[in-house]
């Protein structure tokens, strides 16, 4: 058998290549163009080199919107992690209540961003809002826009109500592959509640749980929408989350080179910390050989 | 330890049973000697898996009781029970090492750390692993698998049964030998309680002191595997145990007679009037062939199976397995004479095994 190499195959690929150009490479070269250059309109660009960058490592507003993203990120894998795992465990495995309680938990996450921004907004108002009314009838002083906390609070709420049940749905898939035949060795063994959790439970939800904290680091590391649309970003800059702040430069200030800096040292992190994660929850048992069963 | 009672058991796998015909084991009386070594024999879906999983609880009985001792059990979870079970596919827990596999059911009694460690040395010795102990159980074989089932099945010493569903299925024939054997030394050793499940016949007679034969959801003998080969109380048992099976032939049975076609064959012991379907059961082993005399057979083909040769012929249209013995000469054409040794033939009536009235001798029946 002859391989005939025929290299007119290549062009093939080529519609592909295009697309992908147009799509990602050339707009995140030109936010690479602006992260390099100083520009007075007309598309005149003068080289700066690393001055945006360094500007922008420097500046204190980074610092702390930065810190605040990672306060914002940790809470909230810590709540929606854990409680995610804990509502699937109490899910039922099979029958009718099984499909109905998985279509209300998939509800929260059909609802598109700005829209839970709106209801929140709506539901913790003082005046009108359900929430909020109640707890200032219970002479509770909740008021988003003037105190740091409830502004905090209200975020990670909405946050955690819009998104466990993400979490909550992978591990039940995750828990429905464990075969019967293990939960009865456990039952032999007499391993209590927590042993049957831990030894037979969690190994088998490992992979799904790494796709549930990086898809949920991610995107609480990046959210903008929701903390625009219920707090702006308040009060003061309490919940300037890096998204709202790079927005605030970019679009408010006009700040290009700032902003397009800003953008790939976010990018970066945000690669870094996710690579972080799955060498982590992959090493956490060594000898990973997987073999097919 | 103790002795296990499973009193008017039975069980169905549907919540509104509308017959016998629903029930996955029917009504069942048995008791299990304290450390007897038990087979349950029997073919795939007879009932086997279920009756074990209700002994150890993993199932709750549609009906019956299950003693232990003089305690009932039968809703005691099966923590409670304290009993091992093997099953069928290995089950380890992938995360921990070898001897945390092994450790665990200890570990969940809370034993002190220092028995753990001289137990869990003990029974790696037995399955032959001590020096695997401080990998990850995650990657291994399956059989390798299996031996860590095994020995997590024995590594408590205070059980009151060890069950074993199937176990070496996934195991290489050589390897199956030599832990079958091992199992057999561990009962002698410590006399545990154990009821083998299997649907291998060769298994279950070299393993076990009793085999219980199983067929349709019931019972329908237990015995010695001698017992079971020389008086089968079922032609189920008959022709399941054996290798070829017994052979069983359509006859009309007259007083110490059997009619089978034109042809007649005298047993070992005077019978009443038997109703429903009636047959005789012959051991291949104790027919033999002649040139004149006895029932005139079809010779069909000569199976060469390495430790003997089976002669597959017919009588009257039925097929009759014939062990030959040692350098047997065959009839050149296709016809001969079978002689069934008349004190081995057992006589059935609707597939149960019938006394006869006046036995000629003490072994025929």
């Amino acid at each position: 058998m002859f391989k005939t190499q025929n290299n007119k195959a290549w062009f093939l690929v080529l519609p592909v290549l295009l697309l992908v150009g147009f799509s990602a490479i050339l707009p995140l070269m030109t936010v690479v163009n602006y992260a390099f250059n100083d520009t007075f309109g007309n598309n005149a660009f003068f080289w700066v080199g690393l001055e945006w960058f360094r500007e922008v490592i420097r500046s204190e507003r980074m610092h702390d919107a930065l810190q605040r993203q990672l306060i914002f990120s940790a809470i909230i894998l810590a709540i929606e992690i854990p409680l995610g795992i804990a509502i699937a465990l109490t899910l039922p495995k099979r029958g009718v209540w099984a499909s109905l309680t998985l279509v209300l938990l998939a509800l929260p996450l059909l609802i598109p961003w700005n829209v839970v921004g709106t209801i929140w907004q709506l539901f913790t108002r003082i005046d009108i809002g359900l929430l909020g009314s109640t707890l200032a009838a219970l002479g509770v002083d909740f008021n988003l826009g003037r105190d740091a906390i409830d502004a905090w609070a209200t975020l990670i709420v909405m946050d955690v109500w819009h998104w466990t049940s993400l979490v909550t749905l992978l591990c039940y898939a995750g828990l429905q592959s464990i075969p019967e035949a293990y939960y009865q060795a456990g039952r032999i063994d007499q391993a209590s509640r927590w042993a049957v959790f831990r030894y037979i439970e969690l190994p088998k939800m490992q992979g799904v749980l790494l796709i549930a904290v990086l898809l949920r680091f991610m995107d609480s590391f990046m959210i903008y929408t929701e903390p625009f649309v219920v707090t702006g970003g308040g009060p003061g800059s309490t919940t300037t989350f890096l998204s709202v702040d790079l927005v605030k430069m970019a679009i408010g200030q006009f700040d290009l080179g700032p902003a397009a800096a800003f953008s790939l040292m976010y990018f970066l992190v945000i690669l870094l910390i996710s690579w972080v994660f799955y060498t982590v929850m992959t090493n956490l048992d060594q000898e990973k050989e997987e073999v097919p069963e | 330890m103790a002795k296990i009672t499973l009193s008017n058991l039975a069980h169905t796998y549907f919540p509104y049973p509308r017959g016998e015909q629903d029930y996955a084991l029917k009504t069942i009386d048995l008791t299990w000697d304290d450390g007897g070594a038990y087979a349950l024999l029997g073919a795939s879906g007879c009932g086997k898996s279920t009756l074990l999983n209700l002994i150890s609880g993993l199932r709750r009985p549609s009906q019956g009781r299950i003693l232990f001792g003089d305690g009932d059990v039968t809703d005691a979870p099966t923590a409670e029970r304290n009993i091992a079970q093997v099953f069928q596919f290995p089950v380890v827990y992938d995360t921990m090492t070898v001897r945390e596999n092994l450790a665990f059911p200890l570990r969940n009694r809370g034993m002190k750390k220092d028995y753990i460690q001289s137990r869990v040395d003990q029974v790696a010795k037995m399955i032959g692993m001590e020096g695997t102990l401080s990998r990850k159980a995650r990657g291994l074989t399956a059989d390798v698998k299996q031996k860590i089932s095994l020995g997590r099945g024995m590594v408590r010493e205070d059980v009151n049964a060890i069950l074993f569903d199937e176990p070496l299925t996934v195991i290489d024939p050589h390897l199956k030998w030599e832990l079958r054997t091992q199992l057999k030394k561990l009962h002698q050793d410590f006399g545990h309680t154990m009821i083998y499940v299997t649907h291998d016949q060769t298994e279950a007679l070299t393993f076990a002191d009793k085999v219980v034969v199983m067929h349709d959801g019931r019972i329908v003998q237990v015995g010695t595997p001698e017992e079971l080969f020389e008086r089968p109380a079922h032609t189920f048992v008959g022709y399941f145990i054996g290798s070829p099976g017994m052979n069983l032939l359509d006859a009309v049975i007259d007083g110490n007679v059997a009619h089978i076609g034109e042809h007649e064959a005298p047993l070992g012991g005077k019978f009443g009037h038997l109703t429903g379907r009636t047959q005789i059961g012959i051991r291949p082993e104790h027919v033999t062939v002649s040139r004149t005399g006895g029932l005139p057979a079809t010779i069909m083909r000569v199976d060469d199976v390495g430790r003997h040769r089976i002669l597959r012929a017919e009588v009257a249209g039925a097929p009759v397995a014939v062990v030959l013995p040692e350098g047997a000469a065959l009839p050149a054409d296709d016809s001969c004479h079978l002689i069934f040794q008349p004190e081995k033939i057992g006589v059935f009536a609707d597939d149960w095994r019938m006394a006869p009235e006046h036995p000629q001798d003490r072994s025929g029946s």
